[in-house]
């Protein structure tokens, strides 16, 4: 609750507003068959001395007490609306927020999907939520204790009724809720069931289609159709129960007041026109006793939310430059050394994905990294700009721990073209200018042209203002991961590296991109990931990794004189006929 | 730099506008999007089509009818009872108060005596005051009544629920049996996230219609119509007052609906285009923490944030105004009724009890009109989500095989194009006028950039397409005079996309042949060198695969697909970027499988890495659906050409 105090405070007034309208229409709705009932009370006692008059002066009141109701129903809707919407602005603000302080690792393990249903789907259901508590909590819960209270007043003994009938009246329907719930929740899985099979079968249409298993598929589906129908009429089967067993409550409990009330008149002591408003009132009591369950119902789904919603504001980035010791420093040079450095993404999962890593990288080397899939490469330098932290080891850029440098600065000296990468939807320009907001046009064409982009970016129509889609769907491949390599060598970094950032990209382009980088990036450090034997080949030195240890070290000659590995990874990718022709 | 909050609207309000893409687009999950949207263009049409999914449950319906006009109808009487047990009290506490009863008022107490006479005559005239006993046989006669209603409540939702469910399964079936039957270039122009909203969305509005909107439609209209029936017989001029404020009603709904409406639109554009930027810059996070970005997005994020705040809050007052404004304007019509009420109980003897009766029917007039309004929404959505599931199956199936089509033995699979023209729409040709021949057992590969129309020419030998120029035979024979599953079971097919089944890794190899043992499966995954790291699953052959295989990466997700076209026995085989993700070493190390594979089949070819095609029988190059060179390797690069640029890394495949 303290945590949702955050979200009301600011916005208290519409909080308080909003209820007390609410209560204004509520006292309304005990209040106008009160009216009536004092009327016929008059003509009851003393028919002459309901006059006309009288009459209309009831109605005037009544009249009037409507308007007020009005009002406070239309000043409820506003108060309401306006501290909900704020509650959920505000706390969908403090989600983005969060998540933008998450590290890869929080990102890894709530994956983005997820983060993304929280945000949106969730928020939105608990927004639905308060707007619906502010306006309906009080309302039902009111209604129904003002006419308790009335009740009560008009007649204790008849009371005694509803003591009764109202405890039967909550267990009935707490076990309808909950048979009923236990056999929807079993429902749901079958509606999973069902719609994974259809987004199966339509996702692999041609799969179907090829081994002619249409009949096969309809068949599975059938089943699982019925299997559906089952399951949902055993549900449905006990919440139809809900309105009869309700029904039924009402008319006992009405019919037992008017008979124990009937014999009261007639007995004497009690008034016809009391008798018929106590009828009123437990319609009232008992209808808002089955909102309140319902309320009750609904709350639950919210609370799952809430709950998902707590989940994410509560996770803290277990990586933070708040304890960094040389906030100030920037990366200047580009050196690189790791020490003894072994990394687990899962602090759980026993086997490490890199261990015992020690090297050094002076500053304005190019380093290869060659190995196959999984083996590690694409962890290893993921600790360099701390994407994730190592669990034993140090990292050093430029001589200093990772660790103490601030992330703003730390990243601003790195530059990493992810394997998985994402273009923004926006102008390619805009895109670009991620590297550096303030860069010219001439320098965004310059690092295009070392990215070999430039040239493709021109024969759009609308050049560096082409709109890209989002994830750059309107772009091939290559075209993508050369975009991406442009928008990195804008931020001018004194580290660049390309985790397998040219594997769309033909031989002839990646090797002008090399050849840019080898003669523009002097200054930089760079590092290579490839699948290509090609790619790395020139570099200064060369690193092959398998299991998460680097197992050879050298130049492209030194490696296919020494490693074993590194050999059959070579002429795995060389046609012995052409490597004779050249 | 930080976008302006227009530039962010344009950008994002499009990219997430749930009412073009229709429902969950494009297969991402999306959150947004109203549940129900359009309207129905043909009413008559689909309300007859609907009407034919439950017309064989007709004897139940007309149960459920009957159950209906009993609850309601018993609800009203209910109602109506306290009248003459009110006039009775009344009558006992203020014997001087005259009162005219109206002649319903007279009807049911001399119902009520005539049950008094009974009871007296069995029992016998007791000691207690008669009035009790008038009133306790008006109550027996209120219990009978309520729970006759009740009883019919429950038989009514329980008889309806068997017509929805099955009416629905039905639907669903008829609708997934379609979809079986729909020819590939159907899917090609409708997303899965399009069609699985059929599935969701759309069905789901049906089975709501059919459970609660269509029974709340016909009991409002009888509630409706009964307690009209009942005022005008307790008191003509009340009525009058309460048919006055219809118009009002209607109006001033129709009124405020508009006003909400349009503020909802507002509010779901701005509601997309926050959640369509979250979406992607979440999807982009690690792409924005290596950028140091957060700070950008967070004030974009802002913007857009704070913009939809002021046009939710315009959406919510006025779709929540809506129930007050209407509700206490039934309490005006109220008031009137009971200040005209109480003039006319003194000035023309109205009794009490019906003064009481009609208070009550007054203030729940506006009940059933409201409801009646609210449940036409759901209906519209209904019709327009069968509409739309409706048009899925009125989609012409693949086109039916000739009545003279024939199946043989085994085909030996000698594949011949004969100068076939292919384009997937009309005014764009795909392939132009491509002949190529390949005999039995041999192995033809494709190279060219994408778009060139190498899957093309595959898609269009198992006939996913049809051609419009040309001929294709397979052993000399047109392949559309063969059976249509016949060819397909020829033709066993690795795809560009790999896609696996919610099932065990065995049954996902045997998808190939249903009746292959476990030992031809496990062969087969020998083959295609994915035995090694299926051992090495948790629960081996019988891990199940979730999610399209999520949990295996997409080389060994290649790998099964290789398993599945080996169990099969087809003689012709395409493998269509078959091992793209596989990396080369491992390429390597299952070239010999691959070999054994091809053997003595027919096999084509479509590769990206050229090293994979080299030792192919015939090599195609080709560019906008055109063979522009061919020939084996050697002579291809003997020819110094596209094949020879391309292999030797001068050109990019686009």
């Amino acid at each position: 609750m303290k945590r949702w105090m955050k979200y009301i405070r600011p916005y208290l007034p519409y909080f308080i507003l909003g209820p007390l309208c609410m209560i204004v229409e509520v006292i309304g709705e005990v209040v106008m068959p009160k009216l009536l009932s004092v009327m016929i009370k008059r003509g009851e006692a003393n028919p002459s001395i309901l006059t006309p008059g009288f009459a209309l002066t009831i109605m005037g009141i009544m009249i009037v007490t409507a308007l007020i109701m009005m009002a406070g129903g239309i000043g409820g809707a506003y108060f309401g609306a306006k501290a909900s919407v704020n509650f959920a602005a505000d706390l969908r603000k403090d989600l983005y927020t969060k998540v933008q302080s998450f590290s890869f690792a929080e990102i890894d393990r709530f994956s983005t999907g997820s983060l993304v249903t929280r945000l949106t789907n969730d928020v939105t259901q608990l927004q639905n939520f308060v707007n619906m508590l502010l306006r309906m909590a009080l309302r039902s819960p009111g209604i129904m204790i003002c006419a308790l209270i009335m009740a009560i007043f008009t007649r204790p003994s008849l009371s005694v009724v509803l003591a009764v009938s109202m405890p039967c009246m909550l267990l009935a329907i707490f076990f309808i809720i909950r048979k009923g719930f236990s056999r929807f929740s079993r429902v749901q899985t079958k509606i999973d069931a069902l719609n994974n099979t259809v987004q199966e079968n339509i996702t692999n249409v041609r799969v179907v289609k090829s081994f002619v298993r249409e009949d096969f598929e309809t068949v599975k589906f059938q089943n699982t159709n019925s299997d559906l129908k089952q399951t949902a009429m055993g549900a449905m089967r006990v919440m139809i129960f809900m309105q009869p067993i309700n029904t039924f409550f009402m008319y006992a409990t009405t019919i037992a007041v008017l008979w124990i009330g009937g014999k009261s008149v007639v007995i004497g002591g009690m008034n016809v026109s009391d008798l018929t408003f106590f009828v009123n009132c437990v319609t009232q009591i008992l209808s808002s006793l089955m909102m309140i369950t319902m309320l009750l119902m609904t709350s639950s789904r919210a609370l799952a939310s809430a709950k998902r919603i707590c989940e994410v504001l509560d996770t803290n980035s277990v990586l933070s430059d708040e304890n960094a010791t040389q906030k100030q420093k920037a990366v200047t040079k580009g050196e690189i050394e790791f020490k003894n450095v072994s990394f687990r993404y899962y602090k759980e999962n026993p086997e490490e994905v890199l261990s015992d890593i020690s090297f050094k990288i002076p500053a304005g080397a190019t380093v290869g990294i060659i190995g196959s899939t999984g083996c590690g490469k694409t962890s290893l330098i993921s600790l360099i700009p701390r994407l994730y932290d190592a669990d034993e080891g140090e990292v050093l850029v430029d001589g200093v721990n990772v660790k103490e440098y601030s992330l703003e600065n730390l990243r601003e000296g790195i530059g990493v073209v992810l394997q998985k990468n994402t273009l923004f939807s926006g102008t390619i320009a805009e895109n670009l200018r991620w590297g550096d907001d303030e860069a010219t046009d001439e320098e965004v064409s310059r690092v295009a042209e070392q990215a070999q982009a430039d040239k493709f970016v021109r024969s759009f129509p609308q050049g560096y203002e082409t709109m890209l889609d989002q994830g750059g769907t309107n772009v091939s491949g290559g075209q993508k991961q050369r975009l991406c390599i442009a928008r990195t060598l804008l931020k001018k970094p004194k580290i660049i590296i390309l985790d397998d950032s040219t594997s769309a990209v033909d031989t002839a382009t990646e090797a002008q991109i090399r050849r840019a980088f080898r003669e523009e990036l002097t200054a930089s450090t760079k590092i290579i990931i490839a699948q290509r034997i090609g790619s790395v080949k020139d570099a200064d030195i060369i690193f092959v990794m398998n299991g998460g240890r680097i197992t050879g070290m050298g130049t492209h000659s030194e490696l296919l004189e020494s490693n074993a590995e590194y050999k059959e990874i070579f002429e795995s990718q060389t046609d012995p006929k052409s490597a004779e022709e050249r | 730099m930080i976008r302006s909050l227009e530039q962010l609207q344009k950008q994002y309000s499009r990219s997430a506008a749930p009412e073009k893409r229709g429902g969950f687009g494009g297969g991402r999950r999306g959150p947004h999007g109203p549940r129900a949207h359009g309207k129905p263009k043909n009413v008559k049409a689909t309300v007859k089509r609907l009407w034919g999914y439950v017309a064989k449950y007709k004897l139940r319906l007309c149960f459920v009818l009957l159950c209906m006009l009993c609850s309601t109808l018993s609800s009203l009487i209910g109602a109506y009872m306290m009248a003459p047990i009110v006039n009775k009290l009344t009558a006992v506490a203020a014997p001087d108060l005259s009162q005219k009863l109206s002649a319903v008022e007279i009807f049911a107490d001399r119902v009520i005596t005539g049950l008094q006479g009974t009871v007296q005559a069995i029992f016998g005239k007791t000691q207690t005051v008669e009035v009790l006993v008038y009133i306790f046989c008006a109550l027996l006669i209120l219990g009978s009544v309520y729970l006759i209603g009740i009883l019919s409540t429950y038989l009514q939702s329980r008889i309806m629920l068997s017509v929805s469910q099955g009416a629905v399964e039905k639907i669903r079936n008829d609708l997934f049996g379609r979809l079986q039957r729909l020819p590939v270039r159907f899917f090609d122009s409708n997303p899965t996230g399009e069609l699985m909203s059929r599935f969701t969305n759309d069905i789901d509005n049906i089975d709501v219609m059919l459970n609660n909107s269509l029974t709340s439609l016909v009991s409002g209209s009888i509630t409706l119509l009964g307690t009209f029936v009942f005022m005008i017989t307790t008191n003509w001029i009340l009525t009058l007052v309460t048919v006055v404020f219809i118009p009002i009603f209607l109006k001033g709904g129709a009124l405020i609906g508009k006003r909400s409406s349009s503020y909802y639109g507002k509010q779901q554009a701005a509601l997309g285009a926050v959640n369509g930027y979250m979406e992607e810059t979440i999807t982009g996070q690690k792409v924005i923490k290596i950028f140091n970005h957060e700070k950008n997005c967070t004030e974009e994020f802002n913007l857009l944030n704070d913009d939809m705040r002021d046009k939710q809050i315009g959406a919510q007052f006025w779709g929540g105004v809506m129930g007050p404004i209407m509700g206490n304007t039934s309490q005006i019509s109220y008031a009137i009724t009971v200040g005209l009420g109480g003039v006319l109980v003194c000035l023309n003897g109205f009794s009490i009890g019906g003064l009481t009766v009609f208070a009550g029917y007054s203030r729940q007039f506006s009940m059933p009109i409201n409801m009646i309004s609210a449940q036409m929404a759901t209906v519209f959505a209904a019709l327009a989500g069968a509409e739309r599931v409706f048009q899925v199956m009125d989609q012409a199936p693949e086109e039916p095989d000739k009545e003279s089509a024939i199946t043989t033995e085994a085909l030996r699979g000698e594949v011949v194009f004969e100068n076939v023209t292919f384009g997937y729409v009309p005014e764009k040709t795909v392939l132009k006028n491509l002949s190529l021949y390949a005999k039995a057992g041999q192995k033809i590969a494709f190279v060219g950039s994408t778009g060139a129309g190498k899957t093309t020419v595959t898609n269009l030998l198992n006939r996913f397409y049809d051609i419009e120029e040309g001929k294709i035979t397979v052993d000399g024979i047109d392949i559309k005079d063969y059976k249509r599953e016949f060819l397909r079971g020829q033709i066993a097919m690795v795809l560009q996309d790999t896609h696996l089944f919610s099932d065990t890794v065995m049954e996902n190899i045997r998808y190939g042949r249903p009746d292959a043992t476990d030992e031809e499966v496990i062969a087969a995954a020998k083959t295609a060198s994915a035995h090694s790291f299926i051992t090495r699953l948790p629960q081996g052959y019988q891990t199940r695969l979730e999610g399209d295989g999520a949990n295996l990466s997409q080389g060994q997700r290649q790998l099964l697909n290789i398993a599945r076209a080996a169990v099969s026995r087809a003689p012709v085989l395409v493998l269509d970027e078959a091992t793209s993700s596989v990396d080369t070493r491992t390429e390597r190390h299952i070239e010999k499988g691959m070999d054994a594979l091809m053997k003595n089949r027919t096999t084509f070819v479509i590769a990206h890495r050229l090293s994979t095609v080299r030792n192919a029988n015939a090599i195609m190059v080709l560019e906008a659906g055109e063979i522009m060179e061919r020939g084996t390797h050697e002579q291809l690069l003997a020819l110094k050409g596209r094949y020879y640029e391309l292999y030797t890394g001068k050109k990019e495949l686009a």
